[in-house]
């Protein structure tokens, strides 16, 4: 009998790559090496790898518990199976007074447009009421005009560039989160609130904050992924697309580096400047992208000639600049004497295969870890940014001053009854006395 | 959290966001046990870890005869070299709450100093410094001392108090049932009783002098303070703490078991009442 033809042995690398192809469409290996590994590199399955993230956030001290972790991840996939998704990611969980907050990012494959028609018809209808009663009462119309409303991004773009799902509790039906407006994330930065758990509660705040729970709740997570989010340096790469009108390049897309090879764990461990910022800075406008609001004078200038020139003369406000994107975080500013991250090894006993552990000081709650080509952020906190020793509430405006009267306005006191009763008797007198000295002139007429 | 419950119990307390290294896990469940045998404690407790900025403390809790008075706290880096922390005077309370300002550090040798300012007299402008100096180990003892004062909790009846006055654990206490444990007022504070005085004498007519001897949760002042939650597919009952948080206690009911567990910064959430 002649021997058996012998293959070559395969060495562990292509043991394990054979061994997931065998395997199909089963789970594949709770750890798998080979090319980056990130949930946005998988365009084919959606679904994210949550048993492998959960296993080195464990290593990390973060987590949610292995049963806890099981069901979340059951509850993505029905989340993944019942929508069209590109991309979905566990974001994290938000603690709540009442109940929690479970979040997943995802990307969908359809922009949102029904959303944005919405509030134009509630505008059409509220103009349709305006004017009939125009028609009937010629009331003045004050001549305030509000100061104009920075407009929100478009769906995919800067704060609102992923959708987000929550949950109450695995298994619960997921629900969409609105889009975030600037207005939102201005009053989210001056106020701090617990979340309740119950997505239509109202937030009572000063400054009164313009919406319910899950604006709010929007608004935490885009400030939260805006501060939090990082990964190692040089996994992604900014994609240099054609320049804007305005002559500035975007600077709001990035890619997945395919030519990334990981940074040694002890390294990342060390220095900050190995990790970057892969999400957009939220500038004080509350947006990712300035916005000139005093543009708008162009559009007026067939109606009045007068406000054309009294718009011209203020200075034109300077664009608010952030951080570019992917700047490493050795860059952050240090909040109230104490440095914003907080960075380990997982083990020291076991360092060879120990990951590198990032820990948020502003954002208590927010972590990251990295392990050669794969790194992941999760937040598991309430929500809230640190306030140093002590948060101090916004105070309201002073009240306004009353009106000083001038020559032509002068306010007096309204008379008593008893001062109109007298001023009546006075003028009664008086025209009795003006009828007596008539009839004693006619008289002296007739003679 | 009893350190014989600690492999299962960090899994139910789990749902707050923190969960312990399995490196960490089991140094503890060795270290925890040299550590009652040298000690001579009758029960050793993980009772939690204190984040700082740069290593973070995990604390350990002895008990001895009397759980309510008779309590040693340990700290250690690397959960296995366990040292003794001093145990918190009213004077080193206040000598802490004027110096410690902001995030522990995550340095033993660490010493705050905080510089204050003071006129002299109403016309002189000299000002004169007066230096509050505290180290580390007395900030951690006040805040271990703080926090088992305003947010340790056990379900009533876990405890009971024995004729001589000891406070012991109720080898009879089978778990609440579950319409008990929804309620707070079936959880007490785990401290000399504050509160409790001030009932009036109807009130405290109608309680167990067994295992009546502590304050009622319902009466803290804000009354908000506490999330009270159903967790893990409704098995576990989960008490949070919003003054200190990262404070977390678990129950299941109808079963014995019980503890909490502090994973936080030690730093008490003054805002509380803002962020209701």
């Amino acid at each position: 009998m002649p021997k058996p033809r012998q293959l070559a042995p395969l060495d562990g690398e292509e043991q394990r790559l054979y061994y997931e192809l065998l395997l199909g469409d089963r789970c594949p290996d709770p750890i798998s090496k080979g090319a980056p590994c990130h949930p946005w590199t998988k365009e084919e399955n959606p679904l994210p790898n949550v048993n492998e993230i959960s296993f080195f956030l464990e290593q990390a001290g973060v987590g949610l518990g292995r049963e806890e972790t099981q069901r979340t991840f059951l509850a993505l996939k029905q989340l993944v199976d019942s929508q069209e998704l590109l991309r979905c990611r566990l974001w994290g969980k938000i603690l709540g007074i009442e109940s929690n907050y479970y979040i997943a990012e995802v990307e969908g494959k359809e922009l949102d447009e029904e959303e944005e028609e919405q509030p134009d018809r509630t505008e059409e209808e509220q103009k349709d009421a305006d004017t009939d009663d125009k028609e009937e009462n010629a009331v003045p119309q004050s001549t305030y005009k509000p100061p104009p409303v920075v407009p929100k991004e478009t769906v995919g773009t800067g704060a609102n560039k992923f959708l987000y799902y929550v949950c109450k509790e695995p298994g619960l039906p997921w629900i969409k989160l609105p889009s975030v407006t600037p207005a939102q994330i201005d009053v989210s930065r001056q106020i701090r609130k617990l979340f309740t758990g119950r997505l239509e509660a109202p937030v009572k705040s000063y400054p009164p904050f313009p919406g319910n729970e899950a604006n709010y709740l929007r608004a935490q997570i885009a400030r939260i992924s805006a501060g939090t989010h990082v990964s190692p340096q040089g996994f992604f790469l900014i994609m240099e697309e054609e320049d804007d009108e305005e002559g500035e390049p975007l600077q709001d897309s990035y890619d997945v580096n395919p030519d990334f090879e990981g940074i040694p764990v002890s390294e990342m461990a060390e220095s900050l400047s190995t990790w970057v910022h892969h999400v957009q800075h939220i500038l004080p406008q509350g947006r990712c992208t300035w916005l000139n609001l005093s543009m708008k004078p162009s559009e007026d200038i067939d109606e009045d000639e007068d406000m054309e020139e009294a718009e011209e003369e203020p200075d034109e406000p300077e664009p608010e600049v952030g951080p570019p994107l992917l700047t490493p975080l050795s860059q952050d500013a240090e909040l109230f004497n104490t440095p914003p991250w907080t960075s380990k090894m997982s083990s020291t006993l076991t360092s060879v295969h120990a990951i590198a552990v990032l820990r948020s000081n502003l954002w208590q709650g927010g972590h990251a870890y990295a392990s050669g080509k794969k790194f992941e952020n999760i937040y598991v906190g309430w929500g809230v940014k640190s306030a140093g020793d002590g948060f101090s509430p916004s105070v309201p405006p002073t009240p306004l001053k009353e009106y000083v009267g001038d020559e032509e306005i002068t306010e007096v006191p309204d008379p008593t009854p008893r001062d109109e009763r007298e001023l009546a008797e006075a003028l009664v007198a008086a025209q009795e006395e003006m009828e007596g000295s008539d009839r004693e002139d006619e008289s002296d007429d007739d003679y | 959290m009893d350190a014989d419950s600690l492999h299962y119990s960090l899994e139910l307390v789990a749902g707050s966001g923190n969960i312990l290294n399995t490196e960490h896990r089991t140094a503890l469940q060795t270290s925890l046990l040299i550590l009652r045998k040298n000690y001579k404690f009758n029960r050793v407790l993980f009772w939690g870890k204190i984040m700082g900025i740069k290593e973070d403390y995990f604390i350990a809790q002895g008990r001895g005869d009397d759980e309510l008075k008779d309590k040693k706290n340990l700290y250690s880096f690397n959960c296995m070299d366990w040292f003794l922390l001093p145990p918190a005077t009213i004077p080193m309370i206040e000598e802490v709450s004027k110096a410690a300002t902001g995030r522990f550090m995550g340095d033993a040798s660490h010493v705050y100093e905080n510089t204050i300012l003071k006129k002299v007299g109403d016309e002189d402008e000299v000002e004169e410094e007066l230096v509050r100096i505290s180290a580390v180990e007395h900030r951690l003892a006040v805040t271990i001392h703080l926090i088992d004062d305003e947010s340790s909790v056990i379900p009533r009846g876990a405890f009971i108090k024995n004729p001589h006055g000891f406070v012991q654990v109720n080898r009879c206490f089978e778990g609440l049932t579950e319409s008990q444990a929804a309620k707070l007022d079936s959880f007490l504070h785990f401290r000399d009783p504050k509160t409790l005085k001030k009932k009036s004498l109807l009130e405290l007519s109608e309680l167990n002098q067994t295992i009546d001897f502590l304050d009622l949760l319902t009466d803290d002042v804000p009354k908000g303070m506490w999330s009270l939650q159903f967790e893990n597919a409704n098995k576990v009952l989960i008490l949070r703490c919003l003054l200190w948080l990262g404070m977390t206690f678990y129950h299941v009911p109808m079963t014995p078991q019980h503890g909490y567990i502090y994973i936080g910064d030690g730093v008490r959430n003054l805002d509380l009442s803002f962020m209701l």
